[in-house]
Formats: structure tokens, sequence, C-alpha cells
């Protein structure tokens, strides 16, 4: 039987430290006379202490329990797991780029604002859009970004719209983040081809709408072709069209937003501009706009003068902030970094692999799984595991049988519009050979499914915990450790 | 020429039966659908990719073009500074199955992600007082706009009063969150540098959902926190502190004044500069609030064989799974922030870290009294200082930072064009990271100076 790791709480003694600091050399004061005791830490601090070999140790122990893109494949749906090039990381490292603080004067940061500004040219021309921000720090953080830009620009025409439209087959964040910047959802329909009812979506709008919300290709991996004729009609009502750039992978350097109608886009540079998504962040979710939208842009923006770059903080009409700074910088040298080495085809080259990859996988996978929109996907697709189903085993019991092959599994059970989802998006850098193991693995559990049930349902076995107990997890949360074991 | 060959491991050969095997006719036909009034038949217009050799070399003359913190000794704080970092962090946090792993949503490969949130976690309670903490948010800022929102929803009110002693940049993006949920927001005039408590008393009301406070504020300054939580929860609102972890190795804990919601910066935490990004914003809470903390958050189960395991938990607050009902919309984190601030905790121990509180208290201490027995140079604000404190500058003030740069030196934070009221003002951060003879050299420029 696999071993837990012991709790960081749970090792080194007392006495024991992992770090030493060097002597004060200013005279020293008592400290209460630098602290009166009345402000003083009443509660001792129980820091865990281990030395640095220990610490070391147990975090090794912890790296080996976890899955990244470099212990496997990732086709983690939506999330557009690609490998994250190595030089990347040693380019954020540099003290030039990481012992920078964001309010030293302009004047010593050039190259990083240098930086900033040609990583905004690039966004500019890759997605159609006028200017960039980057300030939000993630994905959904750009969607309320664009949320916020779109409020303020109806506001600014007097229009006090309060409705934001948002597909059936939307990212969670879309909803959330609309409803966060204090609009009202309604949902659109999708049709039988897995794309925007147009009609339905023509009976939703009026001028109570502020903008529609879309990712294209869309949830499913299927371009909204009809998109020029939703752009018009969204425009006709006065709303605006937001592009949830999610997905931009499959498209980069074949189609862009801005030319597709598209008012206003958030990118997610841990998605397609290949930097690591650090086991949950940080990300990057970069917001560019059209030219009408530019002037209530969150301040500072970079600015290229006579003298240099410049901060320009002087917007009359700005949202304010979204950040406290410039955002996630260090992330944004990494996919800067991306950018250059890869050029104009290397971006095209890129997308058309990983639509190309996408399916080829799903042209093997439909034999054994339900396929509910079999057309041409872009960069991912969703099987259905509803065959499965009828025998006891569903599309989470399918993913927790692939780890056992090695694979992190597929995003499961989403998009919300399709049963016992399973949606797979390979991405451009994985090679065939792992495209077609992946596909035995699953034609494996399809066929273990149908034969002997108990075996799926039973996976994993490989792993260093067997299926873990959410639900109570949830029921009687444990959030942070007091000492004490549920079974004492 | 295709610039990323060396990431994309499809060969032409394999690609031309790829393409025959999904009965495609060309790479053209993956893209038919598109309409080809917006295909890009030209492609972008791009510079030509680098190789990676070249790459290095650009990017590393953009570096050399700044003057970093090893160069230049840093006087600037206000919200991400420059402490030590020991060399174990990065070591941990560039293995590559912690960085390149998603979100753990598959909890059986994922053990190592979960279980380093879940003891991030407990780090972040140990040092706040509270009871529950989240696996991070982006900033100090947007955590504490989100305490705001989670207060007006815990109470149901819609109004928050913040002090004007809260770093202003927080003010900024808290102010854009309340502004697009019709929320109020109201401001603390300042009194000898902290929260008006009189002020206070007037403006809370049963429509107020929440104090908002810094603890030590922008100013650098231990604010007498004693009166603030038995004020806010007379009138029925919660108590929000925006703080300084490391502080907190030797200050009264928020938890001690009475705090409800605990948030602030953890940049400070073995994590760099970065040219204010990424950050790591923490927040925590007492356990009646869990279920209004957003993000996500590990706890503590057990798997079919009765071992201890951790799963993101409590999921039901969130985007995924409640849509537009989710109490936030934020998705990704800072996780690997969180795990640097983690591992430096662990490193520092209690007393190494308490070492770098006392280290900073001491140092700019010193700081302090060098550069305010100049002439012309004056204290702002009396008070105790834990690592920041502001410095009224002579005359007129100027440019007083290039100055300092010509002493390979960055200055303090300019605080006029946050606080006119104060005139030319300067906030300067002394940290453990500067030897006396940096402090020294730093007096001795503004002595040039006055």
């Amino acid at each position: 039987m696999k071993r837990e790791q012991p709790l960081l709480f749970e090792l080194g003694a007392p006495g024991r430290r992992g770090c030493s600091l060097p002597p004060l050399d200013v005279p020293a004061k008592p400290i209460n006379e630098l602290l009166p005791p009345q402000m003083q830490r009443q509660d001792p601090l129980a820091l865990p202490e281990l030395s640095e070999g220990e610490l070391v140790r147990h975090y090794t122990a912890l790296s080996t329990r976890n899955h990244g893109v470099d212990s496997g494949f990732y086709p983690l749906g939506s999330c557009t797991m690609k490998y994250n090039p190595k030089v990347n990381e040693e380019v954020a490292r540099l003290p030039g780029f990481a012992l920078l603080h964001p309010c030293q004067p302009p004047e010593s940061v050039q190259g990083a604002m240098e930086l900033l500004y040609r990583a905004g040219l690039y966004l500019q021309e890759i997605t159609g859009m006028d200017q960039v921000t980057f300030q939000p720090a993630a994905g959904a953080h750009g969607e309320l970004t664009g949320m916020m830009l779109i409020r303020a620009y109806h506001r600014s025409r007097n229009d006090q719209r309060k409705v934001v439209l948002a597909p059936d087959s939307s990212h969670g964040t879309n909803p959330a983040s609309a409803a966060m910047a204090g609009y009202e959802i309604k949902e659109v329909p999708s049709d039988e081809r897995g794309l925007v009812d147009l009609e339905a979506l023509r009976q939703l709008l009026n001028d109570e709408v502020a903008a529609l919300m879309l990712t294209n290709p869309n949830t499913l991996g299927l371009f909204e072709q009809d998109i020029l004729e939703i752009a018009a009609a969204v425009h006709d009502v006065g709303g605006l069209l937001y592009y949830d750039g999610a997905n931009l992978n499959a498209i980069m350097g074949h189609a862009r937003p801005g030319d597709m109608g598209f008012d206003v886009v958030h990118l997610n540079l841990h998605k397609t501009f290949a930097t690591p998504h650090g086991g949950g962040g940080p990300g990057s979710g970069p917001v560019g706009v059209k030219e009408h939208l530019a002037p209530f842009l969150p301040v500072p923006l970079v600015e290229k003068g006579e003298k240099g770059y410049f901060w320009k903080d002087d917007l009359p009409h700005t949202i304010g902030k979204v950040h406290g700074f410039h955002g996630n910088f260090g992330v944004i040298v990494k996919a800067y970094t991306y950018m250059v080495m890869m050029g104009a085809a290397g971006l095209r080259r890129a997308a058309a692999d990983a639509v190309l990859n996408a399916n080829y996988l799903m042209e093997r996978l439909k034999n054994s799984y339900a396929l509910p929109y079999d057309r041409r996907c872009k960069h991912e697709f969703v099987i259905s595991a509803r065959e499965q189903k009828k025998r006891g085993v569903s599309a989470g019991d399918i993913a927790k049988a692939l780890l056992d092959y090695g694979f992190h599994p597929p995003t499961v059970y989403f998009p919300l519009i399709v049963e016992e989802a399973l949606m797979i998006e390979p991405t451009e850098t994985e090679s065939r050979e792992t495209l077609d193991r992946f596909a035995e693995a699953l034609e494996e559990i399809a066929r273990l499914a149908a034969e002997d049930p108990a075996s799926v349902l039973a996976a994993p076995h490989t792993t260093p915990v067997s299926r873990l107990d959410e639900v109570s997890a949830a029921r009687r949360p444990r959030v942070c450790w007091t000492g004490n074991r549920k079974s004492d | 020429m295709n610039g990323g060959r060396h990431f994309l491991p499809l060969t032409d050969g394999e690609r031309r039966e790829m393409l025959a095997h999904i009965g495609a006719a060309s790479e053209d036909d993956l893209f038919a659908e598109l309409p080809p009034a917006i295909r890009l038949e030209e492609g972008l217009d791009l510079p030509p990719p680098l190789s990676e050799m070249e790459a290095l070399a650009h990017l590393e003359a953009l570096a050399a073009k700044n003057r970093h913190l090893r160069e230049y000794p840093c006087f600037i704080g206000g919200g991400v500074y420059d402490h030590f970092i020991p060399s174990v962090v990065s070591h941990i946090t560039g293995r590559s199955e912690f960085y390149t792993a998603y979100t753990p949503y598959q909890a059986e490969i994922s053990q190592g992600v979960l279980q380093s949130i879940y003891e991030y976690q407990t780090l972040i309670c140990r040092l706040t007082g509270m009871e529950a903490a989240n696996a991070s948010l982006y900033d100090g800022a947007s955590a504490l706009a989100e305490a705001a929102v989670a207060a007006c929803a815990a109470t149901r009110r819609r109004k928050v009063l913040i002090s004007r002693s809260v770093n202003p940049h927080y003010r900024r993006v808290l102010q854009s969150y309340l502004d697009v949920r019709d929320l109020q927001l109201q401001e603390l005039p300042l009194r000898e540098g902290a929260t008006d408590y009189a002020a206070a008393e007037k403006l809370l009301d049963s429509d107020t959902a929440a104090l908002l406070l810094q603890q030590p504020n922008f100013f650098g300054l231990l604010e007498e926190m004693e009166p603030a939580a038995a004020l806010a929860h007379r009138h029925g609102a919660l108590l929000v502190l925006s703080t300084d972890p490391i502080s907190l190795a030797v200050c009264r804990t928020p938890a001690e004044y009475g705090a409800d919601i605990v948030t602030g910066e953890g940049q400070v935490l073995g994590n760099p500069p970065s040219f204010g990004g990424p950050l790591l914003g923490f927040f925590a809470a007492r356990q009646k609030l869990i279920r209004r903390i957003p993000g996500r958050i590990a706890g503590e189960t057990e798997d079919s064989e009765g071992r201890r395991g951790f799963v993101l938990t409590l999921q039901t607050r969130e985007q995924h799974i409640r849509r537009e009902r989710a109490i936030s919309n934020i998705c990704s984190n800072q996780a690997l922030n969180a795990l640097a601030a983690a591992v430096y905790l662990a490193a520092m121990g209690p007393a190494g870290l308490r070492e770098v509180a006392e280290l900073c208290l001491q140092k700019a201490a010193y700081a302090l009294e060098k550069i305010t027995a100049l002439r012309g140079f004056a204290q702002v604000f009396p008070g105790v200082h834990f690592k920041e404190f502001a410095v009224r500058l002579p005359g007129s003030g100027g440019n007083l930072n290039g100055h300092l740069l010509k002493h390979k030196l960055i200055g303090g934070l300019d605080l006029e064009p946050l606080y006119p009221e104060l005139g030319p003002a300067m906030l300067f951060c002394v940290t453990e990271t500067k030897s006396r003879e940096q402090i020294d050299a730093l007096v001795g420029a503004l002595e040039g100076w006055s």
C-alpha cells in the first residue's frame, strides 16, 4: 500500500531551520522601543522547523505525486495544455526582469517597458485589435475587465443596458464575470449544429443588451461560422461583441477576432502562448479593444515617445485599475519570448497542427464513443460516454481509468449541453505516437466498460491515492490543519 | 522559415498521412468553414522568428536596459518589496511537476499541488490567526476588493468604508470592482497618517458592510487597531484588514484585533518583485465566513482505503458549477506563488521570520533617524513604523529620484501624486536586504541633494 506524505507540520523538530540571515549591522534598539508591547504578537507563531535538506525532500516527494505537462499528455479541453518551452523560464528569471520594482523611475526600466510595448503590438496584430492592457492577471480577470469596459462605454453614451448574453456552451467564467460586473445574464441556446442558434439570438437581442460573450471556436471545438451575421445582429441593436480568447489557439494566424467584428477580446497567455499554468496560476489575461473602447482602458498604459517609453496615466474616461501594478509581468515575458521565437508562420503552423491533431484523434475515437457533433472540429472536440453510461460507467469513471494509463484525463462534464461529456484538446505539441497511445487507452476502456464495467469503476489503481471522498470533504470542510486527524 | 519548430513534433510526412486519415484534401480544408472574408490569406505581419539563441540574446539585451535591484539598491516599497529569497524556493517551484500542472481537477494525480495548497492555507491561518484561507487570489489589491464584495454579500449591505491610509492603488482597484456593482465606497480621512475613527463613527451606518483598514498602513505606520473591531461590529459591519504577512511574525495578529477577513500581498514571502507581477493575493477569514471565501480551496479528506488525501472543495461557490450565481468569477489564481510562499515560510521557520521582521524594524528605524537628521528632511507622521516611513522633502521637492539614480540608488516612492495634501514627500522602505553601507549611501546622496 502506498504511503501518505506527512504534512510540513508533522516533519522537523523544534530548533531546526532552513535558512540563515545576516546579523544586524546597525546599532540595535530594544525591541520594545521599536514596537510597543501592546502591538506585539501574543499568539506564538507555529511555523514548521526543518533543515533545508528535509524541506527539499518533502517537496520533492510531493512533486512525485503530481502530473504536469512535463510528466505526460494533458488533453484537458479548453485549457490548451501545450508544452512550456524551457527558455521562457530562463528569461523570466533574468535579474533584469525578475528584480525590478513596479514603481521604479521609468528611465531605469526602459527595457521592461519596451517589452510590454512590443508584446502589445504582437497581440494587437494577432487579434486584430487596436490597443491592449496587460493588467488582468488571468482569463477571468480579463473577462471582468472587458465587462467593465463595456459598461463604461455604454454609460458614456448615457445608455444603461443591463443584459449580457452568453451561449449555453460558454465557459462558467463568462456568466460569472458578467454578473460580477453587475449584469443580468441571458443564455443563448445552441442549435443542432452545436453553434449559436441565430434565430434564438435575434429574439434575445434588443436595446437592453450590452454585449454578447462568445468563444470562437466554441467549447465544442466548432467554429461559429455565422460569426459575421452574429456580429451584425449584435451591433445592429447597439450591443458589443466580446471574445473569450480561451480557444484562440485554434485559429491563430488563420483568422482574427478583430476582423470578425469583436470589440473586446481577452487572451490567456498561459494557454495560447505557452506559459506554464503553475498548478493553478499565475496566468495572464491581457485585454485588447477596438478604438472606440480604448478611452476606457485601465491606467497606466505604456507608450512610446521621443525620449523613450513612458506611462500614460491621464485617461479621463478610464475604468481605473484592476491590478495593483502592471499585471503578471513575469508571465508576459515568457509569452513574448514564445511569440518572437514562433513568428507569424510558426503561430499559424501551431494552430494548424493543433487542429489536425484534434481531428485525427476525433476520427479515431468516434468508433468507440458517441460523437454528438460529427463535423470537422478545430483545436478540441467533445465525445460522450452516454453509451458507456448505460453499463454504469460515467465520463468521470472513464477519466479515473485513464489515470492508470499515465494520461491526464480530458475535461469532463463540460460543456453542459453534452451529456457525459469528455472534452479533449490535444494541442500541437503532441506527437502522433502519443495520440495513438491515448486513443488505444480510451478504446480499451470502452471495451472494458462493455465487458467488465466493475474493473473501470475500481480505477485508479496506480495513483498515490485511490478515489477520494469529495462529498464528505465539502460537507465538513477541513481547510486548515489543526493537528488532529479525522480518525483521532 | 517556421519559427518554434522544436516545439512542434509533427513531420510533413505525418501531416500528409493524418490529413488523409481524416479525409482532408489539404491543410486549408481544416479551416474550410471560416468565412472567406475573415481568412488571413497573407498570414500575420510579425517580425521574422528568432532561434532560441537569438531570442535569448534579444531578451538579455532588453533585460540589460533595466537597472535591477541588485545593481541599484532600491528603497521603494508601497506594496511590492525586496526581501531575501533563499535559493531553495526557486529550486522547488522550478520542479516541472508543479509548474507545468493545471488546476488540480483530477485529485488522484494532483496530490502534490493539493497538499502544498493545504499546507499553504494552514500557514496563512497560522500567520493571521484566521480559521480558513483560500489557495490564492491575483494580488493584494484584488484580494481586498474581493473581501469588500464578500462582506457586502455576507451582510446584505451596499456600502464599505475604507481608510485613506490604505494603499492608494488598492483603493483604485476596489473602486472599479465596486462601481460596476453599484456598491458604494466611502473614504475615511487621514488623522496623523492613520485612520480617523471619529470620522468612521459618523459614517458607519446600517448599510455599511465593512470597515477596510491596512496594518501596517501605506505609510508603514502601525495603527492603533483596538477600536476598529468593536466599532465595526457595533454597527453590524465586518472588519477587513489588509496586512503584510512578514510583519505578523512580530506584530499583533488580525485575529487578536478582532478582524473578520484578512487579505494582503504575499509577494514578500519568497516571490521576486518581478516588476509588480506575478504577485500573491491571500485571503483568510473566520470559519463562519468560509462559504463566502472566493476562489479555490483545498480540503482534507480520505481515499477509499482510508488514506489521507486532498481535494478541491466547497466548489459550489465557484463559477464552473454556479456560473452567474457564483460568489466570484476567479478561475486561475497564483498557485505557484503560493507554493513559493509556503516553501519560504517553512525555510524561515518561526525564528527566521522573526529575524526578518526585526531586521526590518531595526533598519527602518536607523534609516528614519539618519534621514530626518538631515537638514530639511522631516518625518511626516509620528508613530510606530514597520519597514516604511514617509519623509517630507526640503524645498519644493523636484526630481529626487533622478538624483538618486545618478548615485546608483533607486529612490523612494513619490507621495505627492498620491497624497497632494502632503506636499513634496517620499515614502522610503528599508528591509533586511539593505546593508548599513547601502542605507548610509542613501543618506549621503540625500544630503548631497538638499
